[in-house]
């Protein structure tokens, strides 16, 4: 049982990771892979300012700024300096490592006798991992809320706009540079605050924690699609983090046929890749259907 | 005399500059658009037609020359600025419009063309009955399907919304770049039927480049041949009115000798 409700509490607290992902990936359609640097970056300022005696909110909030100042010279460099935007983030993503050193002082730093979000009189009196399921859906909630409202005002709709057409967003007198950077920025955010959350949850900061990240929020954002099918923009950013604990449940499954913690990586990129080429091999078996089948209930 | 919107002065576009393919791409044009024109553009392919669009929008810098909007130069002037009284309207039906929103919602894009868009909130729900109105001059059935993504609209839908998201908010000069040639003949002349319709009673000023000597010689009330990056021919009022198809086929015909 427990694993499970810990799976759960994982799954949101990534799904903040694959929202913020999905605001590159498929809103503006890039392929950004600062995010390999932006979560570990999340994670080493959130925990280096716990230790100069930051509160963990304001900790939290400091992971969201680093990430956002990250994602921003990922957007300069693409848009002001003309760097193919996968190039532009890979530039960005390795610079971010020696700077996550910087921050931290050494390769990693345990939280271990440090406040953190989690460690509160009402998250400590909860059954073991449910901690990290209510913050999880408490900060999921609210940059869902956020990020729904966003993509409902003017500004939102011209950032929707530049993904969907550059052309026509330019002839509309929007300012495409804009947007991409202001959506790198503010994806990249999202992702150290992912960071930040991942690391009070785990309890440390490690320089290698974003390995593999991305292949993580690409899948949480891809089975969410595979799953649920033709949905509005809305639906689609809940999706995200159902996709997400989804994800999870599908690791569990496998660590319990036998692979350990070593093969994660390994494991992630081929649920991802299997994901991924489920529409191709739908036409053959009719994959989506059977799934579909097996999540909605019957009439 | 009324006072020209809009005047190229002396426009020059140098392409491959310093090599031996160096060419004028634009060769030292002078044109004056006054409110209410309506001009159509002949011109063979390479003439320059879609140059002078990107350089009255801002798309490419002109090498020499100035541009003058209300006599005021905006020469420098960059592309997004230069929407808040310019639109146009493309020939791929693809350019026109965002394929993932709905037919509303990019309408409610262009309804702030030029503006600044903020985090207000944009309702849309509030604007559906205008956007129905607006629609439903087409007669394509566009008003029943507000709520579909564009991608799925047929060309001529799609070319048609294009058309009416380029004029929702009024602009001083309206470009048109042969926005009915993707489309079947039939679906083409309605299109362009409702186009000039539009102009006509909104007393637009507009540039049509257009591939129909017919469509050229109908509409408009001033027509201009551009060839080699120059304006060869520009005629206008009676004497564009009373222009044969046989008098302008002559003339491409000694442009070609």
């Amino acid at each position: 049982m427990s694993i499970i409700v810990s799976a759960i509490g994982q799954g949101l607290t990534w799904g903040v990771v694959g929202i913020g992902l999905f605001l590159t990936f498929r809103i503006l359609d890039f392929p950004d892979m600062t995010v390999e640097g932006t979560f570990p970056m999340g994670a080493a300022a959130c925990v280096a300012a716990i230790y100069s005696g930051a509160s963990p909110l304001v900790a939290t909030f400091i992971a969201f700024l680093a990430g956002l100042l990250a994602g921003l010279v990922t957007g300069l460099l693409y848009t002001k300096g003309k760097i193919p935007v996968l190039l532009a983030g890979i530039l960005v993503m390795t610079a971010a490592y020696s700077v996550n050193l910087r921050i931290m002082g050494r390769a990693n730093l345990s939280l271990f006798d440090k406040p953190t979000m989690l460690k509160n009189h009402f998250l400590e009196s909860l059954p073991p991992y449910f901690d990290s399921v209510v913050l999880g859906i408490i900060v999921v909630a609210i940059v869902t809320a956020l990020i729904i409202y966003f993509l409902q005002t003017n500004l939102g709709q011209a950032f929707i706009a530049t993904g969907d057409n550059p052309n026509m967003a330019r002839s509309l007198g929007i300012s495409t540079d804009a947007m991409q950077i202001m959506g790198l920025g503010v994806s990249n955010g999202l992702i150290g605050l992912g960071g930040a959350l991942v690391a009070q949850n785990n309890g440390f900061a490690d320089v290698n924690m974003g390995i593999g990240v991305i292949v993580v929020a690409l899948a949480s954002i891809i089975i969410g699609e595979v799953v649920f099918g033709d949905l509005t923009m809305n639906q689609r950013l809940i999706a995200v983090t159902i996709g997400s604990i989804l994800y999870r449940f599908v690791i569990l499954l496998v660590l319990k046929l036998g692979f350990n913690a070593n093969d994660l990586n390994l494991i992630s990129a081929i649920v991802l890749a299997i994901f991924m080429m489920l529409p191709v091999l739908e036409n053959r078996f009719r994959i989506r259907h059977t799934l579909a089948k097996g999540m909605t209930k019957h009439d | 005399m009324t006072e020209p919107i809009f005047e190229l002065n002396d426009i020059v576009v140098t392409v491959n500059h310093g090599t031996p393919e160096q060419i004028n791409i634009m060769d030292h044009v002078n044109l004056a658009i006054y409110p209410g024109d309506f001009i159509t553009i002949l011109g063979s392919n390479g003439a320059g037609k879609s140059t002078l669009f990107n350089v009255i929008g801002g798309n490419i810098p002109v090498t020499t020359g100035q541009i003058l909007l209300h006599g005021k130069d905006i020469t420098s002037m960059s592309v997004e600025r230069r929407t808040r009284f310019l639109s146009r309207v493309f020939q791929d039906p693809k350019m026109g419009t965002a394929p993932r929103m709905t037919v509303a919602e990019n309408l409610l894009l262009s309804e702030k063309r030029g503006q600044r868009r903020g985090l207000g909130a944009r309702h849309l729900k509030a604007h559906m009955a205008k956007f129905k109105d607006i629609t439903s001059v087409m007669n394509n059935g566009l008003e029943d399907r507000l709520n579909t993504a564009t991608g799925k609209l047929s060309g001529g839908q799609r070319q048609a919304l294009s058309f009416l998201m380029a004029t929702i908010k009024r602009p001083e000069i309206l470009l048109l770049d042969e926005h009915t040639a993707a489309l079947d003949p039939q679906t083409s002349q309605e299109l362009m039927q409702a186009t000039n319709d539009q102009i006509t009673r909104n007393h637009l000023t507009c540039l049509m480049i257009t591939h129909h000597l017919d469509d050229a010689l109908k509409y408009g009330n001033r027509l201009i041949v551009l060839d080699h990056g120059k304006i060869t021919y520009d005629i206008a009022g009676d004497q564009k009115d009373n222009l044969t198809k046989e008098e302008l086929l002559s003339f491409f015909n000694d442009l070609d000798g």
